[in-house]
């Protein structure tokens, strides 16, 4: 497609950059990756004159990946080329959502009705965000589980119900999206120990038992085997988990395609 | 030289004046106040349809000098505060170094004297480095012009240093500045936490942070039998605290700045860094709550909390943005056509939030108010002029100001320092 497409990442990623890079290659766009450790941003170059810099290169698109909430839109302020945003901070993570709602469609007839539970470090979490909003939009009724300190109840705000007893929240659900908890929370004491993290918020085999019959477990990775979630359930039959990052792909191609001039007919021809 | 100001409405809430007066000023001072003054040689200035009030103090100001000239120095911070309506600014002592010996005080009033168009009174720290641990030499601070001490933002976090420096404050006649703020609660938050802060992804500094201290210092305070000024009230949580501890006489009081009146924490959706203070723009009530203050009497002072920050350092992600807001040039227009304008209270109460209180709280005798004898610190406003907030017409060297745009009515006209006319707005001739 003639394209120009840079891959801005300021934190590590496996999965969103390799699949933003697939997705364009796939599109015959040229696509360059920046690597924060390798750039002139460890010789202190500010993120700003970085943007400016790559755009006077005339990429068509940067994709942008930022601990700091608000990055990308604070580079739409100032740049031409189009913003995607890859996530950022504890903001959102657009494609993300995108690609889980697709998923989800894949695996349920429709959304409605849908009960999709989201468990563990909703406050931290861009992935929760971005879902809870467009799931909302689609028509899920959508719970949040986590230890009070990670999931505050400001959060019933968004239009969700949250709950701090996974035993109980998990009865009836369709979708399990279990987040990754980073071990680093531990130590700033949003709950005791990984120990009773796991004891309390743990996807269990005899946790699972009591959602949905077909339910599905969903994780947008990378999973911490036997924290969050047992390795036995991560890997079982009723796990989308890698799925999710197959369609993550498909899904990206689709955003690019789109926004970079695309028509919505021609796609979907 | 002599100074006359005629036909204007002189109100001095000190004295509950309001009335349409003449004022003689000679030498500096005021020396003659009446319905009409006739006298040779003098220089008159026409006043009719302004009002004459004594000289607004800013009891909050941040002007970095020494060690960040980039963003102010002392004589750029004036100028701003005189184009602001006031005639006298306490400043922080978050400078480098900290303002915590008598060198330091002594410089910034030496530079004050040489540069600044108006009073500058340096507020010292309370312990050395602002680092919590060890008292300074309070007296000798004191005695070299320190008219308060302030850890401002990064407050005592130790009680016991806490209690220690209320009580050594006794001897003083010196008042302690309290910025309250428990830093272990605010965890490198950089915005209100609440409903917005989860919105957008931003880490929140709680009301807690904010109330435990006041509490907390109330109580100090209140043992030692000081007085207790509370800086930068955001919180309803703690207006309530407040107003408990005045009922039972504690003698605390408090000032509240334009920003967390005016502006909320909705506002930060575009990431806007100008928006970024400490205490943070918190939430809807709170500024209800605040307002309300305001008008009950809760709230003692205005004050502007002017902290002026290059273009290149808030030009950035908004986690990385230093904390702070330019006011000087904003406040009193904000104050007027948001307060005043509106009906919220009356021209009288404004007028004694800004120039008679701080100048009662700070000790400053001979200003705060009109009265013969009194200094000729005078600040004159035009209720009717409009006009909309331009950064690049300030003087401060900063222009981190988020309320560019805004179409206030009512603006400082002129501002006078110890009889001498130090800024005047062109529309004071344009409107005779």
């Amino acid at each position: 497609m003639g394209k120009t497409i840079i891959n801005l990442f300021y934190e590590p990623s496996t999965r969103t950059r390799s699949s933003f890079e697939l997705a364009a290659k796939r599109l015959s766009a040229d696509i360059v990756n920046f690597n924060k450790q390798t750039s002139s941003v460890v010789k202190g170059e500010s993120f700003k004159d970085t943007i400016l810099n790559l755009e006077a290169m005339n990429p068509d698109a940067i994709i942008i990946r930022h601990s700091a909430s608000g990055a990308p839109h604070f580079a739409t302020t100032f740049c031409q080329p189009k913003i995607i945003n890859a996530g950022d901070g504890a903001h959102e993570h657009p494609t993300q959502a995108l690609l889980d709602a697709f998923t989800i469609r894949q695996e349920k007839k429709s959304f409605k009705d849908l009960r999709v539970i989201i468990v563990g470090d909703i406050l931290h979490s861009r992935v929760a965000r971005s879902n809870i909003f467009l799931l909302k939009i689609l028509g899920a009724s959508v719970v949040l589980v986590g230890p009070p300190a990670l999931l505050p109840v400001e959060f019933k705000k968004f239009g969700v119900e949250i709950d701090f007893n996974l035993d109980r929240a998990i009865k009836g659900a369709d979708v399990v999206m279990m987040l990754r908890i980073q071990m680093e929370r531990q130590t700033k004491n949003f709950f005791p120990s990984i120990r009773e993290y796991r004891n309390l918020y743990s996807l269990t085999e005899k946790r699972f038992h009591q959602a949905k019959k077909n339910a599905i477990i969903m994780h947008p990775g990378p999973i911490n085997r036997g924290v969050e979630i047992s390795s036995d359930m991560a890997d079982s039959a009723k796990s989308v988990i890698l799925k999710q990052v197959e369609n993550g792909i498909a899904v990206r191609m689709a955003v690019l395609y789109l926004l970079l001039g695309g028509k919505e007919r021609e796609a979907i021809d | 030289m002599r100074l006359l100001i005629k036909n204007g409405r002189v109100i001095d809430p000190s004295s509950k004046t309001d009335d349409t007066l003449d004022l003689l000023i000679e030498k500096g001072k005021i020396v003659d106040i009446k319905a009409k003054i006739e006298t040779k040689g003098a220089k008159v200035i026409d006043a009719s349809n302004l009002v004459v009030t004594p000289g607004f103090i800013d009891m909050h100001t941040h002007l970095r000098e020494p060690g960040q000239e980039d963003k102010e120095t002392i004589a750029t911070g004036a100028l701003a505060a005189a184009k602001g309506g006031f005639t006298s600014i306490a400043c922080m002592p978050n400078t480098d170094p900290v303002n915590d010996n008598r060198g330091v005080t002594e410089y910034i009033l030496s530079e004050a004297k040489k540069n600044a168009l108006v009073n500058i009174f340096p507020i010292a720290s309370i312990t050395k480095d602002q680092a919590g641990k060890e008292l300074i030499d309070m007296a000798d601070l004191a005695d070299a012009g320190a008219i308060a001490f302030s850890d401002d933002g990064f407050p005592v976090e130790d009680s016991q240093v806490m209690r220690r420096a209320l009580e050594y404050s006794r001897i003083l006649n010196t008042p302690i500045i309290d910025h309250c703020e428990d830093k272990k609660l605010s965890n490198e938050g950089v915005m209100h936490e609440g409903y917005y802060s989860y919105f957008f992804g931003l880490k929140g500094i709680p009301a807690s942070s904010e109330e435990t201290m006041v509490a907390r210092d109330i109580i100090l305070a209140k043992k030692a039998d000081v007085p207790i000024h509370i800086a930068h009230l955001s919180v309803k949580g703690a207006v309530n605290i407040i107003k408990e501890a005045k009922k039972k006489n504690v003698k605390v009081t408090t000032e509240v700045t334009p920003h967390h009146l005016f502006l909320t924490d909705s506002h930060l959706e575009n990431y806007d860094t100008n928006l970024k203070v400490n205490p943070p723009l918190r939430s809807k009530e709170d500024a209800q709550a605040l307002i309300k203050a305001v008008k009950e009497g809760v709230v003692d002072v205005f004050a502007t909390d002017h902290a002026p920050h290059t273009l290149d350092e808030k030009d950035v992600e908004f986690d990385k943005a230093p904390f702070g807001i330019n006011g000087l040039e904003t406040a009193v227009s904000l104050f007027l056509d948001k307060l005043v304008t509106k009906n919220v209270i009356s021209l009288q109460k404004f007028i004694g939030m800004i120039s008679t209180a701080p100048a009662l709280i700070l000790g400053l005798e001979n200003k705060g108010k009109i009265c013969v004898g009194a200094d000729a610190d005078i600040t004159i406003l035009n209720l009717h002029k409009e006009i909309v907030v331009d950064v690049n017409t300030f003087k401060s060297k900063s222009k981190n100001n988020p309320f560019q745009g805004w179409k206030l009515r009512g603006i400082p006209a002129m501002t006078i320092v110890g009889g001498k006319i130090v800024y005047s707005s062109a529309s004071l001739e344009n409107f005779k």
